[in-house]
């Protein structure tokens, strides 16, 4: 018995050989963030999320449309429109305030719209700042090892364990309170969170053969650690930073409910909390419901959005979206996959 | 009659993106005192069939029959499978450290495994384990039985499952690629224990692999599965020196040493189908050099061959088509056919017209 | 128009054509390499506390154009010394002679021009690719390492490096995940492939694949060799493969080179009893040899490379040691009566003719043993 070998190819361009032919068989090359994509869409927790953000987002945008709209300042005290005949703050609803005004007049709601620009902005430049100066760091230290991570370990070790709002105070009181120092505090004490786990990941991708691969065809460290070994990270760290955004947030509310973020007469949540405090006694309660709403809505949606992505990137939860791509008959396209001699050989690692 | 008689086993799973086949329709045979070699690749659907045989598989659909001495494993319950698994069928694994309990000592296990069984005191079960362990060539068994799996080289792990498995002398033991993580000399260590039990006891032997060389050194009958089906079954001479299914002589051409040093491999074109979407009619037809309509139709079963004893094949090719030459063209051809429709083809480098007349060697 | 693929028609006796004579020039020289792992223990300052001992003192020439093929068992050394020959692991101590040129001591910037002719292909085809990046991207790499072509030139060469190894050059974009394992080899290949090498070292390269598809990717890389004129350092431990693709053969345990000869030699006359032993121990797919061949069977496991034994390293298992196997270490060397070129490092090397014995047949007293025990328990406990 004698089978001679040579090559065949078929008449149609794209095919030179039978290995060609299989994999036609195969989907169109998706991007694992495009199947996370699709996969979100059908979550509707997700969308849930995403409306509240949105919602959030939009109030801040447009806050001086609202400010226009109703008429009212958010700054300047006013206690002739603001307040009525015996000085006390109007409800929601009385006076043309729809959420009603504070201690000194201000309309509730417009502050809150701008109080809003300032947590959107705080809570997202921070852990932008913070993430992707996490994750330089992290995949340094973890690369090279050495010093370099012992170093960068051990102050990881040491600003997680910081007690942060105390030094936050102390900085304040020698800087003075500013928006771009709560920024900075709040991007420092969270930037080690990312750090620690894309360490961590660093270190078990760069056992990896791939990585061994990418030495032996001479590529450098740099290369390595942000062409190959970044793309394998990526899923963590956009869910820690998703969900690392609401504590920014309620960081920078802390702030400023304790004198030291962002200073009068910018409102933010934080102050206007502050505020309600100091104003208990008029048994106003909606001083302090709305912003804590306002705070609510916006954590809320930022802490589910992380979750629902998490779970988009996880390739275990497959089976969920496979269900619910059945249920809902949404044509949301194949899993994708593999080939049939994709499963191991007994005894082999199984493809991740 | 035979110590395991299993009919028409099918196994399937449902999973989110279908039914897994894993195994269609499957018949055997194995004789006390003998041992079956199961060869199959990936998605052969043998080690399903192991599992299936000692109720190991819970969540799939099985039917069919696999009387042991009469009594049929696949109707029986829960409870009656766990009194016949270990003391009458035993089964070992591919890799001991994950079959093995990390945290218990070897000892204990054996003992566990024993006194679940038999009803012996604790210090009668360790004599036993000890003598256990002496036979599979443990050194120093007295001081090993008290060790944890890790502490032992991957070769004395295998030999101390092989040693749990044989505790109560089973009747049949199943090896799930019992040699795949092993080297070569540990390899001829574990197959010369296996084969030395199985003269002393009398056992059946059932050995999966996809390495046929082990199979042709250990195996009485062989039996070659392709997507969870028989495909060809016989005496482990005949199947190697006269095959008649093109996928057991696909297979033997493809390995360095099976067809004499030097030649060229002759791989089987293509790859094994998955088990979700299994082509119609024979499942092998899209790799075949030999398909013909009827294999696309109408999946073949089990014929005999002409000249060997108990010799079957699942295949359409007459029952004299036993070494006959193959022809490549003609495979390539209807793998490229199957998968996108007739296409012309292209020779490269070869006037066609020429190509008709060579490569019948 | 990409370079056509090796076509070659066989003679009508269907035997491998002789496609490629290996020269006799050396292209890569192995001399003396050490590699040891340090072991450190420690909380804050880590101390050496031991070493494992991977590669002892490694001899070994590669022709050009040949196959050199490198066998052995776990704790050998030899995926050990195919990354120190391409400096993936620093050596400890000896040297790699690379087309006359010293690399073992380079930096990484001046090894890279070397990166270029000296390649791998690694083992595991689900690991050694990326996953999250595309296969054109993969295979193109090193071309976009050493700034040999711009974006669109790169894409022609990785659409013809895909052709080459067959691969459907319209899959540029997919990721190693739609692949097979038997493809996902391939691109491996492609991507060693790209900067034209001289030598590539390959680490066990179908051992994770399908048997049937295994004959697919040997056959690939022979054809690769004869059209580019590559040379291999092919490591595997099936001796059926190494056997088939070897021009010659060097074996390995516990990090030395044990015996080196040109493959039918090697196979037909091994004069190193572990040699013997590994050959007898393999399982050909040929019921005949393999149940007629005396099959010697090695006593005990492997040793430690941490606590390798003295003398001789392989005396603890071997059927022939004698005294002074523990006390002094054989030398690599032609033993007389041999042809030049076939080394062996043994005191008293397998005679032509000579069988092994291999384990003893207390096997067969235990097994008795324990017959007459479980018959004896069984009858009291009852079971």
């Amino acid at each position: 018995m004698s089978l001679a070998p040579f090559e065949i190819t078929t008449g149609h361009p794209e095919e030179t050989s039978l290995e060609a032919v299989e994999s036609a068989q195969a989907i169109e090359g998706r991007s694992p963030f495009r199947l996370a994509l699709a996969r979100l869409r059908t979550d509707r927790m997700a969308m849930v999320a995403l409306g509240m953000i949105v919602l959030m987002a939009l109030l801040a945008i447009l806050a001086p449309v609202v400010s226009i709209l109703t008429g009212h300042n958010p700054y300047s005290p006013d206690l002739v429109n603001g307040t009525n005949a015996f000085g006390q703050p109007y409800g929601p609803g009385q006076a043309g305030f729809i959420l009603g005004s504070d201690n000194v007049g201000r309309d509730v709601l417009v502050r809150i719209a701008y109080g809003a620009r300032i947590s959107l902005l705080v809570g997202v430049l921070a852990t932008l700042i913070a993430t992707i100066g996490g994750t330089v760091l992290g995949l340094v230290s973890g690369y090279f090892g050495g010093w370099i991570d012992a170093l960068l370990a051990r102050l990881m070790d040491t600003v997680l364990s910081f007690p942060y709002v105390l030094l936050a105070i102390v900085l304040a009181s020698v800087f003075g309170s500013s928006l771009p120092l709560t920024i900075g505090v709040i991007a420092f004490f969270s930037w080690a969170a990312i750090g620690r786990i894309v360490r961590g990941q660093t270190l078990s991708q760069k056992e990896k053969e791939y990585v061994e691969a990418a030495r032996s065809i001479g590529a450098g460290s740099f290369r390595i650690m942000f062409v190959d070994i970044l793309p394998n990270l990526i899923a963590p760290v956009i869910v820690l930073g998703t969900l690392l955004v609401p504590v920014a947030i309620v960081f920078e509310a802390t702030l400023d409910y304790l004198g030291v973020g962002v200073g009068p007469p910018t409102p933010t949540w934080g102050n206007m909390l502050a505020d309600a405090q100091g104003s208990a006694g008029f048994g106003a309660w909606w001083f302090w419901i709305f912003p804590s709403i306002a705070l609510l809505i916006t954590t809320l949606g930022f802490n589910l959005l992380g979750d629902s992505v998490r779970d988009a990137l996880d390739p275990r939860t497959e089976r969920i979206f496979a269900m619910r791509r059945k249920a809902t008959a949404a044509a949301v396209g194949p899993g994708g996959s593999a080939p049939a001699d994709s499963e191991p050989l007994a005894g082999e690692p199984a493809p991740s | 009659m035979s110590l395991l008689s299993v009919r028409d086993l099918t196994v399937s799973f449902p999973t989110s993106d279908g039914v897994v086949r894993a195994v269609r329709g499957l018949s055997f045979d194995v004789e006390a005192g003998r041992t079956l070699g199961i060869v199959g690749e990936t998605g052969s659907g043998k080690s399903v069939t192991a599992l299936s045989l000692l109720g190991l598989n819970p969540g799939a659909d099985i039917s069919g029959s696999a009387l042991f001495e009469g009594r049929d494993l696949i109707a029986m319950k829960p409870d009656e499978i766990r009194r016949i698994r270990g003391a009458e069928i035993a089964m070992i694994f591919q890799d001991p450290l994950s079959s093995l309990h990390p945290y218990y000592r070897v000892g204990w296990q054996i003992t566990e495994a024993i006194r679940t069984h038999t009803r012996v005191s604790r210090a009668q079960a360790m004599r036993q384990a000890v003598e256990l362990l002496r036979l599979v060539s443990i050194p120093q068994p007295e001081r090993r039985v008290q060790a944890f799996p890790h502490e032992l080289s991957g070769g004395m792990r295998q030999r101390a499952m092989i040693a749990m498995a044989l505790a109560l002398r089973p009747k049949l033991l199943i090896a799930d690629e019992p040699t795949t993580a092993l080297d070569a000399t540990v390899q001829a260590q574990l197959m010369e224990l296996l084969g030395g039990m199985q003269r002393e006891l009398g056992m059946a032997m059932i050995v999966i692999t996809h390495d046929l060389g082990l199979v042709a050194t250990v195996a009485d009958t062989v039996l070659v599965m392709y997507a969870g089906r028989g495909a060809e079954s016989a005496d482990y001479q005949t199947i190697f020196r006269s095959p008649h299914h093109p996928y057991t002589r696909g297979l033997l051409a493809s390995i360095p040493g099976a067809t004499g040093s030097g030649g060229r491999l002759v791989p089987i074109v293509g790859q094994p189908p998955s088990l979700i979407r299994i082509p119609s009619g024979c499942a092998f037809h899209p790799r075949c050099p030999f398909a013909m309509d009827a294999c696309v139709r109408e999946q073949p079963t089990p014929a005999p061959v002409r000249g060997g004893e108990g010799h079957w094949s699942a295949c359409w090719l007459p029952p004299d088509a036993v070494g006959v030459g193959a022809d490549a063209d003609n495979a390539r051809r209807r793998y490229v056919a199957s998968r996108r429709g007739p296409a012309a083809l292209r020779l490269r480098g070869v006037a066609a017209a020429a190509a008709g007349g060579i490569l019948h060697a | 128009m990409p370079e056509p693929v090796l076509v070659e028609l066989p003679p009508p006796g269907g035997k491998t054509p002789p496609a490629r004579r290996p020269s006799a020039e050396t292209l890569l020289r192995v001399e003396d390499v050490v590699k040891h792992f340090p072991i450190k223990r420690g909380i804050l300052f880590k101390r050496q506390i031991g070493s494992v001992q991977a590669v002892e003192g490694v001899n070994l020439e590669v022709h050009r154009g040949e196959t050199l093929g490198l066998v052995g068992e776990t704790g050998c050394g030899k995926s050990t010394l195919a990354r120190c020959i391409t400096r993936l692991h620093p050596l400890t101590s000896g040297r790699v002679v690379f087309d006359g040129v010293d690399i073992s001591r380079l930096s990484a910037r001046q090894m890279r021009p070397y990166r270029r002719r000296l390649q791998m292909i690694f083992q595991d085809p689900y690991g050694s690719l990326n996953p999250r990046r595309r296969v054109g991207s993969i295979i193109g790499d090193p071309l976009a390492i050493h700034g040999v072509a711009e974006s669109s030139e790169r894409k022609r060469r990785v659409q013809e490096l895909m052709e080459t190894v067959g691969l459907n050059p319209e899959h540029y974009n997919r990721f190693p995940s739609e692949f097979s394992g038997g493809q996902r080899q391939r691109i491996g290949v492609a991507r060693a492939l790209a900067l034209r090498p001289t030598l590539i070292v390959c680490d066990e390269p179908v051992s994770a694949l399908d048997v049937s598809v295994q004959a697919q990717i040997i056959n690939l890389l022979e054809d690769l060799q004869g059209e580019f004129g590559l040379t291999y350092v092919f490591i595997a431990h099936d001796l059926a493969v190494v056997e088939h693709v070897s021009d010659r053969v060097a074996v390995m345990y516990l990090g030395k080179v044990v015996e080196l000869a040109d493959t039918a030699e090697l196979f037909g006359s091994p004069r190193h009893p572990y040699t013997a032993a590994l050959l007898s121990a393999s399982m050909v797919a040929d019921p005949e040899k393999a149940r007629s061949s005396h099959r010697v069977v090695l006593y005990g496991d492997v040793p430690s490379p941490i606590n390798p034994p003295t003398g001789c390293r392989f005396h603890t298992r071997c059927p022939k040691a004698q005294s002074i196997c523990s006390a002094e270490e054989p030398p690599l060397e032609m033993k007389p009566g041999d042809p030049p070129g076939h080394l062996t490092a043994c005191h008293f090397p397998v005679q032509r003719g000579e069988t092994l014995v291999g384990a003893t047949p207390e096997f067969h007293q235990a097994a008795a043993d324990f017959v007459a025990t479980s018959q004896g328990t069984a009858a009291e406990g009852g079971g």
